[in-house]
């Protein structure tokens, strides 16, 4: 089990003609995902990797059963996709595009409501499942497969915590970049909760940053919810105030957001925070061993 | 993006939002110039910066007559202010803006923001105004009333009239109020607010309700569709090593530290400042390179780093996932060469043929330390600035 993806999840690759799109099509081909079909509007008809394309969504969900829906469509035009893919009732739909305007995400996120479409990002890495399905831009050779759940806003710091469990022999069962957006689909309390229901995840990793108050949020989810340990990074420790950190949510602003008070409630409910992001891995380790989870866990 | 008072009360006026009469001045003489066509028995003599708390710093004047404008132009125009927003170099004014006088009733809050935590746009509104609006959080939370905003019906009147009868508004100026906070609203959806905030809102004593103040941000990302914003853009409040990166898809922000970073990732370039500041390091900047670093980014952020006289020393910290260490390797040597780089360089690379990437960094000749960790890199660094 994994949660949201696996080996049988089919995807359609939205934008799929574009540069980006086509590099990280290939990427996911070879990774093993089943890329059934992709969508450009006015290119239907045609092939691409060995990939056919459709001019809507919808034409690609019926004709190839796709559940799933990848989106590398520009920022301009990455709202309507989304609403595309929510309209053609994929179960899921990752959207890695950055830059998008936010109040196009505030329609976005309320035209969706009541929706069967689960929205993940925008601006993330994506989802992957190790050894069964990778779905984004993440290098899909430093994962393997086990029994950590990894969800983080960011994208490298993501490959640094999963590069540091897969080197100390600790698999990953799924690993989700929720995006570094104020405004995204899916957040850590759903990851979490996925998570916590997945039989194949035995302990998580949460990686957070400064900006908003989804840490202090999901940290009090876990303390009233949270059956498995959770252990945690905060990035932007040192990050000034009013000044956006490259992702368009790390800002700290009227003195919310800040690194030390997601800290300070993660500690207050039970996680375990890293000190610096060099030892992720190890405060993972140091974790499942005190919960006698470390066998089970070291998978190679 | 930022823009300034005098620009945000102009695009307030276009969508019906009183604000006082005002005109912009570049010179002390267009100053009194402005303040003759105003007209007026009393007039304010603000100073244009991207930043608040003027007022305290001695930014803001009521002059009495023409003479105490010129007085008050003179002094200001030109003049460094500090404030808590400027940082302790403070900021150049260049521009004024020379405005009416008004008689002040009361002074109130109204302000529209981003909810992350519902996903929607905020108003807020406080009778504590005048006052930055986190003390007033702070001190006294009740008197902050909020609206959460349906994108889909937009503000509407009844929310804005529960918020004007929460904070006070005398009863009879209580649909002026409502017009206010209903044109602010558009003025906010319209142009891709990321901020609005006026404070003070103030009535007068000839029953207006308006804006003395305004402060607007916008945001970044729907620039592309926001034309008339771009043309209010001011260079000279921008950090011109920012202005620079944002030319080559680098998200550069300067900080007050002497190690130089160059960082793939955001996420991971914030991790790094930590990680020095963590072996009692000063990071002198955030710098995220994006996916791709190629020899051409590499070197636009060498020359941005290089171009901030306190840098003592470079921090490189690459994951390579798609792009391949020896290829980022190759990069990092070329653009080392090419700005002839005689700082201290640490490399730290991980990821995709990373013994390659680390054979081409010892067999370049060049004097680069290369680091096994992000905490081994940083404590190089650190180590080698002092």
């Amino acid at each position: 089990m994994s949660v949201y993806i696996n080996k049988d999840t089919k995807v359609i690759v939205q934008g799929i003609t574009g540069s980006t799109a086509l590099f990280h099509t290939k990427q996911m081909l070879e990774y093993g995902t089943k890329i059934v079909g992709g969508v450009t509007p006015g290119k239907g008809g045609t092939e691409v990797e060995g990939v056919p394309v459709f001019n809507t969504v919808e034409e690609a969900v019926k004709a190839t059963g796709a559940n799933a829906s990848v989106i590398y469509v520009p920022a301009p035009f990455a709202a309507d996709a989304i609403l595309e893919a929510v309209d053609a009732e994929l179960d899921l739909a990752i959207c890695i595009t950055e830059h998008i305007p936010v109040m196009d995400m505030v329609k976005v996120k309320r035209s969706m409501e009541g929706k069967k479409t689960r929205l993940v990002g925008p601006n993330c890495p994506g989802v992957i499942t190790p050894e069964e399905c990778k779905i984004g831009i993440m290098p899909g050779y430093i994962h393997k497969k086990g029994h950590v759940g990894v969800v983080s806003r960011s994208g490298t710091l993501t490959y640094e915590a999963v590069h540091q469990l897969s080197e100390a022999g600790i698999g990953q069962s799924t690993a989700v970049g929720i995006g570094g957006d104020p405004v995204n689909g899916t957040d850590f309390i759903d990851v979490l909760k996925a998570f916590n229901e997945d039989a194949d995840t035995e302990a998580v990793i949460m990686i957070g940053e400064i900006g908003g108050t989804a840490e202090e949020e999901a940290a009090e989810w876990v303390k009233a919810n949270m059956t498995k340990p959770v252990v945690g990074f905060i990035g932007g420790r040192t990050a000034p105030p009013g000044k956006r950190m490259g992702h368009a949510g790390a800002i700290i602003s009227g003195g919310k957001g800040t690194a030390d008070e997601k800290i300070r409630v993660m500690n207050e409910c039970g996680i375990k925070v890293a000190e610096t992001p060099s030892v992720m891995g190890e405060t993972l380790i140091s974790v499942l061993k005190d919960k006698g989870l470390y066998d089970k866990c070291k998978t190679h | 993006m930022n823009i300034h008072e005098y620009q945000g009360k102009e695009l307030l006026r276009k969508y019906g939002v009183a604000v006082p009469n005002g005109r912009v001045a570049f010179s002390v003489d267009e100053a009194v110039n402005a303040a003759k066509e105003l007209g007026t028995a009393v007039s304010v003599v603000k100073a244009q910066i991207h930043a608040g708390g003027r007022g305290k710093a001695g930014g803001v004047k009521v002059a009495k007559n023409l003479d105490e404008v010129r007085t008050y132009a003179e002094e200001i125009l030109g003049k460094t202010l500090v404030t808590h927003q400027t940082g302790p170099e403070g900021k150049e004014v260049k521009r004024l803006l020379i405005e009416e006088g008004c008689d002040i009733q009361k002074e109130y809050y109204i302000g529209l923001v981003l909810d992350r935590a519902t996903s929607s746009v905020v108003m807020m509104a406080s009778e504590e105004g005048g006052t930055e609006i986190e003390e007033v959080a702070a001190e006294t939370p009740e008197k902050i009333f909020k609206e959460v905003i349906d994108p889909v019906t937009g503000l509407m009147p009844y929310q804005a009239r529960r918020l004007a009868f929460n904070i006070n508004i005398p009863k009879e100026l209580v649909s002026k109020a409502v017009k206010f906070m209903m044109g602010l609203y558009k003025v906010f959806v319209d142009k891709d607010c990321s901020i609005a905030e006026i404070n003070p809102l103030v009535t007068t004593g000839d029953g207006n309700v308006m804006a003395l103040d305004a402060k607007l941000n916008f945001d970044d990302n729907a620039l592309f569709r926001q034309k008339d914003i771009i043309e209010f853009r001011d260079l000279e409040e921008e950090d011109p090593k920012e202005i620079e990166a944002s030319k080559y898809d680098l998200s550069y922000i300067a900080l007050d530290g002497n190690i130089g970073c160059m960082v793939n990732g955001a996420g991971l370039a914030m991790a790094t400042m930590d990680t020095i500041k963590h072996y009692s390091g000063d990071p002198a900047n955030f710098l995220d390179v994006g996916g791709g670093a190629t020899t051409e980014k590499v070197t636009e952020a060498f020359k941005i780093i290089l171009s901030d006289k306190n840098v003592k020393g470079i921090f490189v910290n690459i994951f390579g996932g798609i792009m391949k260490c020896d290829v980022i390797a190759e990069g990092v040597v070329a653009a080392t060469k090419q700005v002839g780089l005689e700082l201290p360089l640490v490399v730290r690379l991980e990821g995709t043929n990373v013994d390659q990437g680390k054979k081409i960094l010892e067999e370049s000749g060049l004097n680069i330390t290369s680091a096994d960790s992000m905490a081994d890199g940083a404590q190089k660094i650190v180590e080698l600035v002092k």
